[in-house]
């Protein structure tokens, strides 16, 4: 493929680290929205992994510039999998049926959760292993 | 824009080499097309008559239950689920596929569109080494402590997941390992045949002067690609729970057996239109062939096998009709089960139309064709009944849904196969088969064929479950005319396994000693006929073909010859 | 066997047919990563409570490192692209092995991260959240690691002897879909507690 015109590179790149920090901080922030907090945290998660996913698409895969095959190529799986999604959700998403019940007591497994959760009982054993906020190998 | 292809250091010459070449680099680890397309059809032809003599020994068991099976032994109840499940898992995976796709497709589709060989033909010679280390891993899971995987070749868990329950704690995880490298072989040999059709063609071939066969080909390929990822991650996961002891399908554990169902499913029906395709492909090169007449309605029939592609990625769920989905979903369900009916009739129907009017000649080939378009037809209505959520509760798990299946497969997977054996084993090989032979292996083949599974059929209707050791212990299934139509229907099985032997005496000697066939015995107009037979290395020689008119032009008016081939300048 | 294969040469639609076959390939694989995360997702909407107490024991400051890992590695395959466009072998090796070294990053701190979970006694078998993390991030992780291996065999086997440039862009493709699985994986696992 011959030069093309394009943006560079890099501000895609410093765009794609700002869009980054910004899903990173969501959740600490959102508690801030109050009633809004949950709605928030997924629009920062997941709208910005999508806008990031775009960006890398249009303009590292220069699907922008590319002939329509490939779009298409990649439009069509990904339709494939929302219709696998929606067909099974409508199965396994619920807990019971017209004749059955799922065995699984929710509340159980919530409790069994919570007696081995690292995070929730650290403070209790003072300290823990070591805190794991390190990068042990950056260099 | 066009890439140079990768340069292949190799014997210093760089000029086409054909020096003495060792057996093992031109017939093991070839990469040419042809070569690898023989590996994948010999594979499969041996892998069907391990299916077949698997079939052979579960039959005799349901007619003579107990009874010592000859070339056998008694048979248990543990080895009886195993055969079943292997006999089902090897005809779909490992003779299907490779003989329909894998070998029609490696050895036509380069010689139909008009170039020396496939795209990558390094990745093709992978794509069978990963095949046949599947099929050399599945023949292992036979003989490990505790023999073969013995849960259907759906797998359910959690059967399938616990040895506590499957007995098979070698079996079943080798058998997941043998389909999922088979899935892998597949996936790679598809972007194969999609990426040398989408490029390769020969120059002036347009899109509507692609072959039918091609077309069904890339099409099934391209099926198979969009459906088999979501298996693939869940083989993972149930590899998994097998041996390592998750529990993603372990409903007490949190996990959700049903959404196995889902996964596999979500593939298995859009793998019944991979296999259908490629076979409605073979059927439309021979007909046309042999009724010296144009494909009728070839846009017709290419929009609606896309329209079947897409439509068959929302019907899965009639399979799981009664394992407790909402019944709002099987309302959905059944409605584009019925739908996709009308594609696969407006196919069929187009052979017939080819046929109208036609100058039929009644070759072997010819006689496969037709009745494939007969037995598929009949098959595909006793769909309507299954696809029917109402009608399914009673006939799911019956032998009605096995006789519906084998009906479509048997054309598929056999019938096909042996119209495209006897069509294009002239180019294959340079030689003849016996005409007569073929005609006495036909009438075999298929009158045998309906004895094994009208009876199934009736045996169905009347209650009798699937996978089942034996009906004597089944008072409501016991009776002496249900069991008498067993017996008439595995008789049947034998004679139709008997008539195979003549196939194979015929393939055998003609390969030595049968008329020398010369490049275009049956005078038709694809590209393929227009190279010697056998096609040398590289398939058309110092210059290749240029296309001028579309693919099926037979019996032009004004012209001399029925038959006007495609490279011909005009 | 060996000579140039005219076939592979062609291009009737206009795209190299390497990076045509790149397309299916990842065609393929959004089906089967997406076929995990689908799963993936089904299960945590039916386990919500219990699954969110366990994923808040993700480490999120590592799975924020490999995300800005992966996403500069993006950056440096792009301009490896740049790089063998211009037919520049030094700087397209250069560029290529700064990619496998951030892709190396990523492997490290995955490990050390896995490590510190297991030590935790989170492992495959703790529960099914769990058993999802441990295979959607371990076939991710496995993804990266066959991305780092044949980006290595490209600069050394091919861009340094010069020729097969085109396949620069080819595996910079593959590498920027995995960085986008990691895209999505990431605020499952480690934001949306």
């Amino acid at each position: 493929m011959a030069g093309h015109k394009h943006p560079s590179y890099l501000k895609i790149y410093i765009t794609l680290v700002v869009l980054f920090i910004v899903s990173v901080v969501g959740p600490e922030v959102a508690p801030a929205f109050g009633a809004f907090a949950k709605p928030v945290v997924l629009l920062t998660a997941f709208g910005i992994a999508i806008w990031k996913a775009y960006l890398v698409c249009a303009y590292f895969m220069h699907l922008k510039v590319e002939k329509i095959y490939a779009p298409y190529i990649l439009l069509a799986c990904l339709s494939l999998l929302f219709v696998f999604f929606f067909g099974t959700a409508t199965d396994a998403m619920f807990a019971n049926g017209h004749n059955w019940v799922k065995p699984m007591d929710e509340n159980e497994k919530v409790e069994e959760a919570m007696a081995r959760s690292y995070v929730l009982n650290k403070d209790k054993h003072g300290g823990g292993h070591g805190d794991d906020d390190h990068d042990s190998e950056a260099h | 824009m066009a890439e140079v292809a990768p340069a292949e250091v190799g014997h210093g010459d760089a000029h086409d080499d054909h020096h003495e070449e060792s057996f093992w680099s031109k017939y093991v680890f070839s990469t040419d097309h042809k070569i690898i397309g023989f590996q994948y059809m010999f594979t499969g032809m041996a892998m069907a008559l391990i299916g077949g003599y698997f079939a052979y020994v579960f039959r005799m068991q349901l007619a003579f239950p107990g009874s010592s099976i000859p070339f056998w032994g008694t048979l248990s109840p543990a080895a009886y689920n195993s055969l079943v499940t292997n006999h089902g898992t090897i005809m779909i995976f490992w003779v299907a596929m490779p003989v329909l796709i894998a070998a029609m497709g490696n050895f036509c589709i380069p010689l139909m569109i008009g170039c020396d060989d496939m795209v990558f033909p390094r990745i093709n010679r992978l794509s069978y080494q990963i095949f046949l280390l599947s099929a050399v891993i599945l023949i292992v899971s036979f003989f490990v402590p505790g023999g073969g995987f013995g849960g259907a070749w759906t797998s359910y868990p959690p059967l399938s997941a616990k040895a506590e329950y499957n007995s098979t704690p070698f079996g079943a995880p080798l058998w997941l390992i043998a389909v999922t490298l088979e899935i892998v072989a597949f996936l790679l040999g598809g972007i194969n045949f999609i990426t040398t059709t989408m490029n390769a063609r020969a120059k002036g071939m347009k899109i509507y002067d692609i072959p039918m066969l091609v077309w069904m080909i890339v099409i099934a390929s391209i099926l198979f690609m969009c459906s088999v990822g979501p298996l693939v991650a869940g083989a993972v996961m149930l590899l998994f729970d097998q041996t390592l002891g998750t529990s993603f399908f372990d409903a007490a554990a949190g996990g959700d057996p049903v959404l196995w169902q889902h996964l596999f499913w979500f593939f298995g029906h859009p793998e019944v239109y991979v296999v259908l395709l490629p076979a409605m492909g073979i059927v439309a090169e021979v007909v046309c062939v042999f009724a010296r007449k144009k494909l009728f309605a070839y846009k017709l029939i290419l929009f609606s096998s896309i329209g079947l592609g897409i439509l068959s990625f929302f019907v899965w769920a009639h399979h799981q009709f009664i394992s407790g989905v909402d019944p709002r979903a099987t309302y959905l369900f059944t409605t584009t089960t019925l739908l996709i009916s009308i594609p696969v009739a407006i196919m069929l129907f187009a052979f017939i139309a080819t046929l109208y009017g036609g100058s039929i000649r009644f070759s072997t080939a010819m006689l496969f064709a037709l009745a494939f378009i007969a037995e598929f037809l009949l098959g595909g209505v006793t769909g309507i009944w299954l696809g029917s959520s109402g009608v399914d509760i009673y006939l799911h798990d019956t032998y009605f849904v096995l006789a519906h299946f084998h009906y479509t497969f048997v054309p598929i997977a056999i019938i096909a196969v042996f119209a495209a054996v006897y069509h294009w084993f002239p180019k294959m090989f340079g030689r003849m088969m016996n005409e007569t032979w073929g005609k006495i292996h036909f009438w075999g083949t298929v009158i045998s064929f309906n004895g094994i599974f009208i009876p199934l059929f009736i045996l169905g209707s009347a209650g009798q479950h699937r996978r089942i050791y034996n009906f004597q212990n089944f008072p409501d299934l016991a009776g002496q005319n249900m069991q008498d139509m067993r017996v008439f229907a595995t008789m049947c099985l034998v004679l139709m396994l008997a008539f195979q032997v003549i196939f194979i005496v015929n393939f055998i000697v003609s390969l030595k000693r049968g008329e020398k066939a010369g490049r275009n015995p049956w005078n038709a107009t694809t590209l393929e006929w227009i190279t010697e037979s056998p096609p040398p290395h590289g398939n058309f020689g110092s210059t290749m073909p240029e296309v001028y008119r579309g693919p099926y032009e037979y019996s032009v008016e004004g012209r001399e010859k029925d038959y006007w081939p495609q490279n011909e300048k005009p | 066997m060996a000579h140039q294969i005219i076939a592979t040469g062609r291009s009737r639609t206009g795209i190299p047919t390497g990076r045509l076959a790149v397309w299916w390939i990842i065609g393929s694989e959004i089906l089967i990563f997406g076929g995990l995360i689908a799963t993936y997702l089904l299960n945590r909407f039916n386990h919500g409570p219990s699954w969110s107490v366990e994923a808040a024991n993700t480490n999120t400051f590592i799975g924020a490192c490999n995300t800005f890992w992966l996403l500069t590695s993006s950056l440096f395959v792009v301009y490896a692209h740049a790089a063998s466009e211009r037919r520049d072998a030094a700087k397209t090796r250069m560029w290529i092995w700064l990619t496998i070294l951030l892709g190396g990053f990523f492997m490290g701190f995955k490990t050390y991260e896995y490590a510190t979970e297991i030590h935790h006694g989170f492992t495959l078998f703790t529960s099914n959240f769990w058993s999802f993390y441990y295979t959607a991030t371990g076939l991710h992780g496995f993804h990266v690691l066959c991305g780092m291996v044949i980006l290595a065999i490209i600069a050394e086997g091919d861009i340094k002897k010069g020729r097969n440039w085109h396949r620069v862009e080819n595996i910079g493709l593959y590498w920027h879909f995995v960085d986008i699985v990691w895209i999505f994986l990431f605020p499952l696992m480690y934001i949306a507690k």
